[in-house]
């Protein structure tokens, strides 16, 4: 090879380097390890971590410990699905094409609006890009946004916004749901966009169609962050007039993973989309008349419009898209729709035998699905290790993004938690608070009892 | 040429919702163990669905059937040569998939008590002191999801350091050659993209470079440069550049988009960067999956360091015989704040970190070594024959892991575009490279074989290329209508564009 190259050596081709920008030394690094001494040592470090096999999870906050069906990791680690590139020669790429316009089409059909892409990073950053979206077409620089909305989407929202110039302004919570009169406050003819969740983090279903009414008195568009998982039983937001739905994709078929790599996806009116961020894939057909696919609207995007483009986004997630399509055609219509009834039923008895125990009450009644905060009287933080030695994380401490709530606990259910883990857990906080307020106080004393679990 | 379809080709599209039957399904749920309540009772009535979203119903050996099917309407890296330039479609060891999957890995929540996710932050500590020592470069911060989110990332930091000094610059430099995220990361970070011509050595134009500073030094905000750059080149003048910069107050952006030419010998830290992002779906071998995922970490010097994203991975020295531990520290008050939810792409990190593992200090200057041997045979061997004649190089020197050759003369010539040669390599098994890009070369095309690739299939793909050509001299029309022999033939898509067509109709 170096002889029709035409070199003596492979450092003959690194001569280009000039000499004082070589390294000149090998890289302080480990000596590379066999394939086995890689899986110890990864193994070892895996098993430092206090994961949801071995723990029971009731944390949530934007991501939750749903079961993923064997066919999902059968169907993504297949090779053809794990090893190209973006689908930039579509004639080779038909598979992942049409996994992305399925996709889209559920999207599209959970949120109940008539445009999806085929994914972004994740959720908060999908966030971040409906106000740079909103931004443009409005031309106005200001967001309202809700304090129901996920803290990192906030944050993250506000991250974007020192670059692309544009003023963040929150509106409060009132008994667990957006202050509808200091929303239509905030709102006025220099708004590009109301932003709100629902469920909102505190698990909370906001009414948006309300909520919405000041974003189309003012000519803001209405941004909605939802939860995947309820739009089986909650009304679309589409339908609501949300002119943009997005949210954090993992409940559908991705891992906790520590946070990631999961997908956002992002959902908008017609209208919108010229405007959108992100792949696209579009129908069409090959000079045969063959039906397929390709990414359509790429005049949008960074590779042709540079400077110009709607986003510089080039990821679609697409294998993490994938194991969503997988999930939801394996829940199916009546499958999908049933486990949001099962969310909201083993919830609704959750919030009542939690509230029941001593020392635990609501932080809010406002309606809820799949997650709900809760109030103890004890730190919050010596509860959560007190569970913990029980084998339970208990939940998502609210006081370091709620100073309001310093005393909130965020409590998530899956179709993984049963009833007897739920009653597990009534007691392990009963417990712990009891512990914390200088041990047990008499039965009698007790507003519920503690200890039918299995 | 034949008309004839292929099997594949015979089977026409069908998306999962036309298979769907109504009352078929796959899913079997826990029972709810709880009161059955009517929803109406626990959420109003108006905030409910009306009818269930209409998903497939569908049983799930059809599933598995339908997904099966589709995935082989793809071509992917683990069926052939895949020399698509800048991606770096190197090998995807199936290792790594195996540790990703390890419960305490994959199961682990991200809101999980520092405590009580050590492994996970010692595994996080460790990447990011590697990407260091990779990068020539003190702090590193993993969040990024994406190399186009690194780029955000260091434009926000650029306004960020510069704010902090007083200063209000506008203007982000980069070459013509650079990658369409970097301009539109400029626009998104609100600054204003300016663009710097190359030489005739593929490099940063000088004297240009020197004007658009002279424009107005203070409005300097940043010059953004990949290094080897889009042609595959190194730019030999990167100190003066540097110095041209720093001078001038701008801060130094290395897109790592090309990085895997020079692990371990040379860094970018050393060639004066302030802010570099890795695609460790490129480098560090995290599979593409089709678009997605991968993760692009930042490593800065010390004085972007304060205004890193939060939060970062730290590591605390233990005392009284106790080990070192590891925290998420969110006290950062210079931060530019978050770009994403919770940690970042931590999958992505154990896959790639299991890759450094695996490599070692030698094993990574290996693959780059590797990787510049391959694209210089590769490229000599394109040299040779028809391809030396019709598809000359763009900039004729030693290359570093790609280059990029000119279909200008077989278009000339043939009336053969590059998308016609593209498409014809379709028909013989290979990934076409990346064509028409970088912009500033006609009918680019854009090949980069990386070090995971045999003599024996750069050959194959050298004699592939002349045999297109050869065929082309008497019969240019067969390339043009190319491919045949592919699950569909070329698609519309002006088409797709104009009348978009993005979800499937659905029935009742």
């Amino acid at each position: 090879m170096l002889a029709a190259i035409g070199v003596d050596s492979t450092a003959d081709l690194f001569e280009q380097i000039p000499e004082p920008l070589r390294l000149g030394r090998p890289l302080a690094l480990p000596e590379g390890l066999s394939e086995a001494e890689v899986y110890e040592r990864l193994a070892v470090l895996a098993g430092r971590n206090a994961d949801a096999e071995r723990e029971v999870c009731f944390v949530g906050a934007g991501m939750y410990d749903h079961y993923v069906p064997a066919i999902v990791d059968a169907i993504v680690s297949r090779s053809e699905f794990l090893t190209p590139y973006t689908p930039y020669q579509p004639e080779i790429s038909q598979g992942g094409l049409q996994v992305m316009f399925e996709f889209q089409t559920a999207m599209s059909e959970l949120t109940g609006l008539p445009v999806s892409n085929a994914g972004l990073y994740e959720g908060p950053s999908s966030v971040a890009s409906a106000g740079y979206l909103a931004m443009g077409a409005t031309g106005r620089r200001r967001f309202v946004v809700s304090r129901g909305v996920h803290p990192h989407s906030r944050e993250t929202l506000a991250t974007y916004s020192a670059g692309y110039g544009a003023e963040v302004v929150e509106v409060g919570l009132e008994g667990g749901l957006t202050d509808a009169a200091a929303l239509a406050a905030a709102v006025d003819g220099e708004t590009a966009a109301v932003i709100l969740q629902s469920p909102n983090f505190l698990g909370g279903v906001e009414d948006v169609e309300a909520l919405g009414a000041a974003a189309r008195e003012h000519g803001a568009l209405l941004v909605v962050a939802c939860d995947p998982m309820t739009l089986g039983i909650l009304r679309p937001p589409g339908e609501c007039g949300a002119d943009i739905a997005l949210g954090e994709g993992q409940p559908l078929g991705n891992r906790l993973d520590f946070g990631g790599p999961s997908f956002g996806f992002f959902c908008a009116t017609q209208e919108q989309i010229r405007r959108m961020p992100g792949r696209i894939a579009g129908e069409t057909e090959d000079v045969d008349g063959r039906r397929g696919f390709v990414l359509a609207l790429q005049t949008r995007e960074q590779h042709i419009r540079r400077e110009k483009a709607t986003n510089n986004i080039c990821t679609a997630q697409a294998l993490n898209a994938l194991a969503a399509m997988v999930h939801l055609a394996w829940l199916g219509r009546h499958g999908f729709r049933e486990l949001g009834e099962l969310l909201a039923r083993r919830t609704a008895y959750a919030r009542e035998r939690l509230s029941a125990v001593e020392g635990v009450e609501l932080l809010h009644e406002a309606p809820v699905v799949r997650e709900f905060a809760l109030r103890l009287d004890a730190p919050v933080g010596a509860v959560l290790d007190r569970c913990a030695e029980r084998g339970i994380a208990a939940g998502y401490p609210l006081g370091r993004e709620y100073p309001e709530h310093e005393d909130g606990l965020l409590v998530a259910i899956t179709e993984r938690r049963t009833r007897a883990q739920i009653d597990e857990l009534a007691e392990a906080l009963g417990a712990a608070i009891g512990a914390e307020n200088g041990g047990f106080r008499s039965d009698s004393e007790r507003k519920a009892p503690i200890g039918e679990t299995a | 040429m034949s008309l004839t379809e292929t099997p594949m080709q015979a089977e026409r599209a069908r998306t999962i919702y036309e298979k769907s039957k109504r009352g078929r399904r796959a899913a079997v749920l826990p029972e709810a163990e709880v009161p059955e309540a009517p929803l109406e009772e626990l959420i109003p009535a108006n905030l409910l669905r009306a009818e269930a979203p209409r998903l497939p119903e569908i049983a799930e050996p059809e599933i598995v059937r339908h997904y099966n099917r589709l995935s082989r309407r793809n071509f992917d890296l683990d069926s052939g040569f895949y020399p698509l330039g800048s991606c770096t479609m190197k090998h995807n060891p199936r290792l790594n998939e195996r540790v990703a999957a390890l419960p305490g890995h994959a199961r682990l929540h991200p809101a999980q008590d520092p405590r009580r996710a050590q492994g996970a932050l010692e595994l996080m500590w460790l990447l990011q002191r590697s990407l260091s020592e990779i990068c020539g470069l003190p702090h590193v911060s993993l969040q990024p999801s994406a190399g186009s989110h690194g780029e955000l990332a260091g434009l926000l930091l650029t306004r960020a350091y510069h704010a902090d000094r007083g200063e209000r610059r506008t203007r982000v430099l980069a070459p013509d050659t650079s990658h369409g995220t970097n301009p539109a990361s400029v626009t998104m970070a609100g600054y204003e993209a300016v663009k710097v011509a190359t030489n005739e050595r593929g490099g940063v134009e000088m004297d240009d470079l020197r004007a658009k500073i002279d424009e107005d030094p203070a409005g300097v905000a940043c010059l953004m440069l990949t290094n080897p750059n889009t042609l595959g080149l190194f730019d030999e003048n990167i100190e003066e550049i540097a110095g041209l910069i720093h001078e001038a107050g701008g801060t130094l952006y290395y897109d790592g988009a090309n990085l895997n030419a020079v692990m371990g010998h040379s860094r970018p830290g050393d060639m004066g960067f302030d802010i570099v992002h890795v695609n460790l779906h490129k480098s560090f071998s995290q599979p593409h999956g089709g678009g997605g995922p991968g993760a692009g970490p930042i490593a800065v010097s010390d004085r972007i360091e304060p205004f890193l994203p939060r939060p970062q991975v730290v590591r605390r020295e233990g005392g009284n015989g106790h080990g070192p531990s590891y925290d998420l520290d969110l006290d950062r008050p210079k931060s530019i704040g978050r770009l994403r939810g919770f940690q970042g792409n931590f999958g992505v990190f154990v896959r790639s970190y299991a890759y450094i593992l695996s490599l070692g200090a030698d094993g990574l200057a290996e693959a780059s070594e590797t990787a510049v041997l391959n694209a210089n045979y590769l490229k000599a061997r394109l040299a040779e024959g028809r391809a030396g004649e019709r598809l000359p190089i763009a900039f004729d020197r030693h290359c570093m892991h790609e280059f990029v050759l000119s279909g200008k003369p077989m278009k000339r010539d043939l009336g053969l575009a590059t998308l016609d040669l593209a498409k014809r390599l379709l028909d013989f098994g290979f990934h076409p490279p990346t064509v028409y890009f970088p912009l500033l070369v006609e009918e680019a095309l854009m090949i980069e074989p990386t070090e995971t690739e045999t003599k024996e299939s750069l050959d194959a793909f050298a004699e592939a290329v002349e045999r297109i050509l050869a065929e082309a001299e008497s019969d240019p029309e067969t390339a043009k209508q190319a491919p045949y022999t592919t699950p569909v033939r070329r698609l519309d898509e002006v088409k797709a564009t104009r009348r978009p067509v993005v979800r499937q109709p659905l029935g009742e």
